[in-house]
């Protein structure tokens, strides 16, 4: 630990930064190559070499459909998304000191859900707005409602863990309420579909959504690793330390309701990972945020990818809902870190 | 560095917990702060070292308000030590310390050999170089004490404010304590309940029900009728014959 020199750490650091890179590459090509339609590798290369590098095409024009117009965006947004709430779910637990914290708490999934069923089936701004759109206004909207009623009880981490509770339950109300009034019966299937995550109808522009705000979430938690380590023994114990705690804070929830907020109003709720991944990384590689932010986010992409492809491929001909699937992975997952916990403790 | 307090104050719940405290700590000085339980010291430190919320009054370093600088500038003057640290992340005593290093790093001016000698240093001088890399849930209080008191020292401060610093400490290390702390050339205000360990200090502050009731050399301040009124104890003035230390005697007022 001690005594290493610039140059060598900046070695140490490519080395590392390569092979996350060469892992997350390796995710993007399995979730392209595979699916209900087997595609070769080969084939991959050539519509990349088509798309990107005007090569004529040589393969059948619907194979390569599938994988620029449907698997590749796909694929793409899975891993944006993965990383997004993975990096939510850590930045949150760390600020809050709640090992039980996770992108939802402060009710950014129920207000997004809420969103989406005002625009849905209320049809609240008749039809100039996308679901998603609706989504991502609810989502900002609960959270803004969250954050003053936390304010106003203290302001401290357990108070926003109370108000996320109130306000997830008041938005998650209001849902329920407006299916049950409105909704027919192929409403309410759509509305739940979406709401347990829902990658099938992502295309390019979800593409140019997802990884700008999935990369600003990513450097802005990078720049403030040092700060949320200084967070391990509280709030107060970060401030003696020199952190301007309320600049930190509200930048990084900034950023945790940005990347939520956008992933939610795409894919829809997706659970467990912002819970589970951030806790596996913590026992692979320690509690520094130095090395905890990259390696959850890398996590977090590939555990999604992976899980997109096990929701097109569980049931042949169906595709699960993707939420379904990270939970049965992620429940187990988290049972097993807890039974581990108590070990170590 | 020279620390100046004027009119310190901080309510709670309609009640003075630190009230129109003022106080001046010259360089390299050493106050203790006594009082009975629940008198305002530790509220006062935190006020001191401009930590406490809603808190009132002005604090100077140096001649320089605290209000009027970050809080890096802060934490590069001045280091903290609570009565309590807990975390449930599993970090490494050495890690626990080079947090001590937070306000010093920056993207431009990364962690490096000299940072590492420095948390290294702290560690040996708490008797702690052994237990660098146990793991903080696996240390018993009096070590988790003396490795936030290393990671006080690692921050490289000019002052030290420490909350009952010899709590949890077994005899041998809370003499080595205080020895380290009297050789350290720094300015330190300390909250202490054993008034013996006062007594060494330089000078001592008398805290009572939030206000600053007495302060000055210790045996001008430890006088049998304040420790009568404030302690609710009676005392006895021995003299250790082997080096001629003054040594106090208590006794239950009850008692007598």
């Amino acid at each position: 630990m001690t005594g290493a020199t610039i140059p060598a750490l900046l070695r140490r650091l490519a080395a590392r930064a390569a092979l996350g890179a060469l892992l997350l590459i390796l995710a993007i090509f399995a979730g392209v190559v595979i699916g209900e339609t087997p595609l070769s590798p080969a084939l991959i290369g050539q519509v990349l070499a088509h798309k990107l590098g005007h090569m004529p095409l040589p393969a059948d024009p619907i194979d390569a459909g599938i994988i620029w117009n449907y698997r590749l965006p796909r694929t793409l947004v899975a891993a944006a998304c993965g990383a997004g709430l993975a990096l939510s779910g850590l930045v949150l637990q760390t600020l809050v000191r709640n090992a039980l914290a996770d992108p939802y708490l402060p009710g950014v999934s129920a207000g997004a859900s809420t969103g989406a069923v005002a625009v849905t089936i209320l049809g609240v701004g008749a039809g100039s707005i996308g679901i998603s759109a609706g989504a991502f206004v609810g989502a900002a909207l609960a959270f803004a409602l969250v954050a003053a009623l936390a304010r106003a009880a203290g302001g401290g981490s357990a108070q926003l863990v109370l108000a996320g509770i109130a306000g997830s339950q008041l938005f998650n109300a209001l849902t329920s309420f407006f299916i049950a009034k409105s909704a027919n019966a192929e409403q309410a299937r759509g509305i739940m579909f979406w709401l347990l995550g829902n990658l099938s109808g992502v295309r390019w522009p979800d593409v140019g959504l997802a990884l700008p705000v999935a990369l600003v979430g990513l450097l802005i938690c990078l720049w403030h690793v040092r700060a949320m380590d200084a967070f391990s023994f509280g709030a107060g114990a970060a401030a003696a330390l020199g952190v301007p705690v309320r600049r930190v804070v509200a930048v990084l929830i900034g950023a945790v309701t940005l990347m939520t907020a956008t992933m939610v109003s795409l894919v829809g709720a997706i659970g467990f990972v912002g819970l589970v991944i951030p806790h596996a990384m913590r026992f692979l590689v320690g509690a520094r945020h130095a090395g905890l932010v990259p390696c959850t986010a890398l996590a977090g992409a590939v555990f999604l990818i992976a899980a997109d492809i096990a929701s097109r491929m569980m049931i042949p001909g169906q595709v699960v809902p993707i939420g379904v699937v990270t939970a049965l992975v992620g429940a187990p997952g988290f049972a097993l870190i807890l039974i581990r916990n108590r070990r170590l403790a | 560095m020279r620390l100046a307090a004027h009119g310190l104050e901080f309510h709670a719940q309609g009640r003075a917990i630190v009230a129109d405290v003022s106080l001046q700590v010259q360089p390299g000085e050493t106050l203790a702060l006594i009082g009975p339980n629940g008198s305002g010291k530790s509220t006062l430190l935190r006020l001191l070292a401009g930590l406490q919320p809603r808190g009132r009054g002005q604090v100077l370093l140096n001649d320089r308000p605290l209000q009027r600088m970050t809080r890096r500038e802060i934490a590069r003057c001045l280091a903290v030590v609570e009565q309590q640290a807990e975390t449930s992340d599993s970090l490494t005593a050495w890690q626990v310390v080079q947090l001590g290093r937070t306000p010093w790093l920056s993207a431009l001016s990364p962690f490096g050999p000299a940072d590492a000698d420095i948390i290294d240093e702290s560690l040996a001088a708490l008797g702690m170089a052994g237990m660098a890399e146990r793991r903080w849930q696996t240390l018993s209080g009096g070590e988790r004490q003396r490795v936030q008191i290393a990671r006080a020292l690692a921050q490289r401060p000019q002052i030290l404010l420490l909350d009952e610093p010899t709590n949890h400490l077994d005899i041998h290390h809370q003499l080595a304590l205080s020895r380290l702390i009297a050789r350290l050339p720094l300015t330190v205000v300390m909250a202490v309940h054993d008034l013996n360990h006062a007594m060494t200090c330089d000078r001592l502050a008398v805290m009572s029900a939030g206000r600053l009731v007495a302060c000055g050399p210790p045996r001008d301040v430890l006088t049998p009728d304040r420790l009568r009124e404030i302690f609710r104890v009676n005392a006895t003035l021995l003299t250790d014959p082997a080096d001629g230390a003054a040594l106090l005697r208590f006794h239950c007022l009850e008692e007598k």
